[in-house]
């Protein structure tokens, strides 16, 4: 950072949270986009009928949901280079592994309320009309989960915008991270309320967004 | 040969017997009413029949084709190996009106009526498309033209078919509704013309009126009612002795898991031959009359 000692402005503060706020954007972006579907693979790993499988997937998901996150960063940053002497050349790449599999995991299982929530009746009225597997998980049985799991979705996705601030403890440069810096540096508390700001406005849309889908949704009831 | 036959059908959860050693016929066009108190095994026999449940064994017969023949035993196994796309021809004999009807929420009574039908047409579309493509090497233009022809044939008989089977059900005019915004007897009213999109060689019902307040029960048994064709074979699980008595060709009396008396309705309902069945109809009137 290029900055005069001792003053700044609150456009150059801008200014930096902003490119801070970037990196949180696309770390929140990059885990859904690939913790979404990742949580499905898990649900279905848990619900198998195979015992080995399904323990396996258990087992991941009680360590994961288990420990926390922050330690999930740490160890998905320095360990593969403790163990196996090949260091993880990125920093964003790290936590947004341990991002995809810490939130697969919880997804994994309000995935699984949401199947297991769906009655028999509905499965074995597809199996009558001569439905294969897949068409019934697909045409029948994911559309009532989709609308029944975003309530507890909204929870989730609102934890990780905030929960994308603990990428800071491997020095990823995101917005708190870059907020504390203008803190300690130029002795000012300021810019940690208007990095906070920048949370509320983000969660506020969102929250918005859940809303409206749950009023597209609304057109039927389970 | 009958067009239906079932012979020596059994099947057992853990150690408790449901069906032990169940045979009938029935003649295409027939109505079959079953009736029996609860637990004695008539919806169990309705579901191995539309393969919800794996008989244990017997045989199951339509048309002169045998659609199921186990043996005692015959490890799981294997017969897990035979199921699926199997099966899945095979249920199509069989159509199920179920008693909470299992409408799809989430999609429109047309689209109730119409999914099942659209996903079969998408396998056949496939085959028919690889034949456009080979008839018409090299012309793209043509090809996607007879594709499209094609497709929209397929689906227009299918929603026609769906429509008509609507308006015989009289839910025509709500076929864009969903099911919540339905009564229950509409919702049944659906769900039969669901099952009738298929046109299944046997259409089951596992009581239709159990889940409908009393005052919605008749327009159900009316559209069953009417449904009666000489083509068309039923088997009516049912605790409605009027409908059994007045619409059936033919009364099963089941108890404790075996036929115990079958017939005619006169025969049944007139002059029951065994104790079973005139203890279960005497407590039939008299649940009448507590009415």
């Amino acid at each position: 950072m290029s900055i005069n000692l001792l003053s700044i402005t609150f456009l150059q503060v801008t200014r930096e949270l902003l490119s801070g706020f970037g990196v949180t954007c696309l770390l929140f972006i990059l885990t859904l986009v690939l913790a979404l579907p990742l949580g499905l693979v898990v649900c279905f790993g848990s619900m198998s009928r195979f015992k080995p499988l399904r323990w396996l997937f258990r087992t991941i998901v009680w360590i994961i949901r288990g420990t926390p996150l922050i330690l999930q960063i740490i160890v998905v940053f320095y360990v593969p280079g403790l163990l196996f002497k090949v260091p993880l050349s990125s920093r964003f790449l790290a936590v947004t592994i341990a991002f995809v599999i810490n939130y697969a995991c919880y997804f994994s299982e309000i995935y699984r309320g949401g199947i297991e929530s769906i009655p028999k009746g509905q499965y074995e009225a597809g199996q009558v009309l001569g439905m294969n597997k897949t068409q019934i998980f697909f045409r029948i049985i994911l559309p009532q989960v989709f609308k029944r799991i975003l309530a507890p979705m909204s929870n989730e996705v609102i934890t990780l915008v905030k929960d994308t601030s603990l990428a800071r403890v491997i020095s990823v440069v995101e917005i708190t991270k870059i907020s504390q810096q203008l803190a300690n540096n130029y002795a000012i508390i300021w810019p940690l309320f208007y990095a906070g700001a920048f949370y509320l406005i983000f969660n506020g849309l969102l929250t918005v967004l859940f809303r409206y889908l749950e009023k597209k949704l609304s057109y039927y009831k389970i | 040969m009958a067009f239906l036959k079932i012979e020596n059908l059994k099947k057992s959860f853990g150690s408790s017997e449901v069906l032990k050693g169940i045979s009938f016929e029935l003649e295409k066009g027939e109505v079959l009413a079953i009736i029996g108190s609860s637990g004695s095994g008539k919806t169990t026999l309705l579901r191995c029949l539309n393969f919800l449940e794996n008989a244990d064994s017997g045989t199951i017969c339509v048309a002169d084709e045998v659609l199921f023949e186990g043996a005692q035993n015959e490890n799981r196994q294997s017969k897990r190996l035979k199921s699926a796309n199997d099966i899945r021809k095979k249920r199509l004999h069989f159509g199920l009106v179920f008693q909470n009807f299992n409408l799809f929420p989430h999609y429109n009574v047309l689209n109730n009526v119409t999914i099942a039908s659209r996903l079969l047409a998408k396998e056949q579309l496939k085959q028919e498309y690889k034949r456009i493509k080979n008839d018409n090497k090299g012309d793209a233009a043509a090809i996607r033209r007879l594709k499209k022809e094609c497709k929209d044939k397929t689906i227009n008989s299918i929603e026609t078919n769906a429509l008509d089977l609507l308006a015989r059900v009289g839910l025509k005019d709500r076929c864009k509704a969903y099911p919540c915004e339905l009564s229950g007897g509409q919702c049944q009213r659906v769900a039969i013309a669901r099952a009738l999109a298929l046109s299944p060689d046997v259409l089951c019902f596992d009581e239709p009126t159990s889940a409908l307040d009393p005052e919605l029960t008749g327009e159900v048994l009316n559209v069953i009612r009417k449904l009666k064709s000489n083509d068309r074979t039923m088997i009516v699980v049912t605790h409605e002795m009027e409908f059994a008595r007045n619409v059936a060709d033919k009364v099963i009396f089941m108890a404790e898991g075996v036929i115990e008396e079958t017939g005619t309705p006169e025969q049944v309902f007139l002059n029951p031959k065994s104790e079973k069945t005139k203890a279960f109809l005497q407590k039939d009137i008299e649940n009448d009359f507590n009415d």
